[in-house]
């Protein structure tokens, strides 16, 4: 069951991410241009689809978070970590650089693989490794 | 802003949302894309639910498929950038995403749900990075 609420909860994900048009990294880097306000090229869009995203999720967070089991069985893994680190800042800027470099993050990157494109796919593939990598040493402990 | 698109950028928000929202009454688990495929890489560790993660990234994928065989709904995944620089940005994204303990979905979506202040740090450091990076990039170096 667990099984297939995963697949259920990744398909409309995905599916949110290609209606949203964030699987395209030319909508996420049209967004993170706001020094293109000046000339009205910037595209805001990204903010509504985290606005949407908030609007439906905080209200089934806040419901979910005081559950004691999932309704599929088994514990609530919520995250316990609340120490805002070095290491924690870092990431999140290393993250960001690659992400305005080329535009994916890696949910669109996944979704994208859709399409079968050669860039999407060495971009994954370096993803992977990356991760791979940076376990490899301990960095996500 | 011709490229502005706040109705479908809404409903597909709120789809990722839900999707969220779903995976965490359900399952009991946080959908942060880069901890679900992360967590793929070491599955010794117990409760590490390789099946579970799995079947996540297959409905991520299968999505647009979906879209894009059976609806008119039309969209596109364009990489502009030379294939270094695809190397170094997927290198820099798996690497920051392992070290800062999330993304866009984990901290971004579901950490901001749970009004979690690391995860709004976390929000505020890639979002931060992405506008100077972008910057740096189109305006300063006049594209890559």
């Amino acid at each position: 069951m667990r099984i297939i609420v995963s697949l259920i909860c990744g398909t409309i994900f995905g599916f949110g991410l290609y209606i949203s048009g964030m699987i395209d990294p030319q909508k996420v880097l049209g967004f993170l241009d706001v020094w293109a306000i000046a000339d009205g090229g910037w595209d805001p869009s990204l903010a509504f689809v985290m606005g949407g995203g908030l609007a439906v999720a905080i209200p089934i967070f806040q419901f979910a978070k005081n559950r004691t089991e999932a309704v599929c069985g088994g514990e609530m893994s919520l995250p316990t970590n609340r120490a805002i680190t070095t290491k924690l800042v870092v990431g999140g800027l290393l993250f960001g650089t690659g992400w305005g470099l080329v535009g994916y993050c890696p949910g669109p990157a996944l979704s994208a693989l859709a399409f079968g494109h050669t860039e999407t796919i060495i971009f994954v593939v370096a993803m992977i490794a990356g991760m791979g990598g940076a376990r490899a040493i301990g960095l996500n402990k | 802003m011709e490229n502005f698109t706040p109705v479908s950028a809404l409903i597909g928000g709120g789809l990722i949302g839900l999707a969220s929202g779903l995976y965490l009454l359900l399952n009991g688990r946080i959908a942060g894309i880069s901890g679900i495929l992360g967590g793929l890489l070491t599955p010794t560790k117990a409760g590490s639910a390789v099946f579970e993660r799995l079947s996540f990234i297959i409905g991520l994928i299968a999505g647009p498929l979906i879209l894009m065989t059976a609806t008119e709904i039309e969209a596109q995944s364009v990489v502009t950038s030379s294939l270094p620089v695809i190397i170094v940005a997927g290198l820099l994204v798996g690497l920051g995403t392992t070290i800062g303990s999330g993304c866009t979905s984990g901290h971004g979506i579901c950490g901001l749900s749970r009004f979690s202040l690391r995860s709004l740090v976390a929000t505020l450091s890639f979002m931060a990075a992405g506008f100077v990076t972008v910057l740096v990039t189109r305006h300063l170096m006049g594209g890559m």
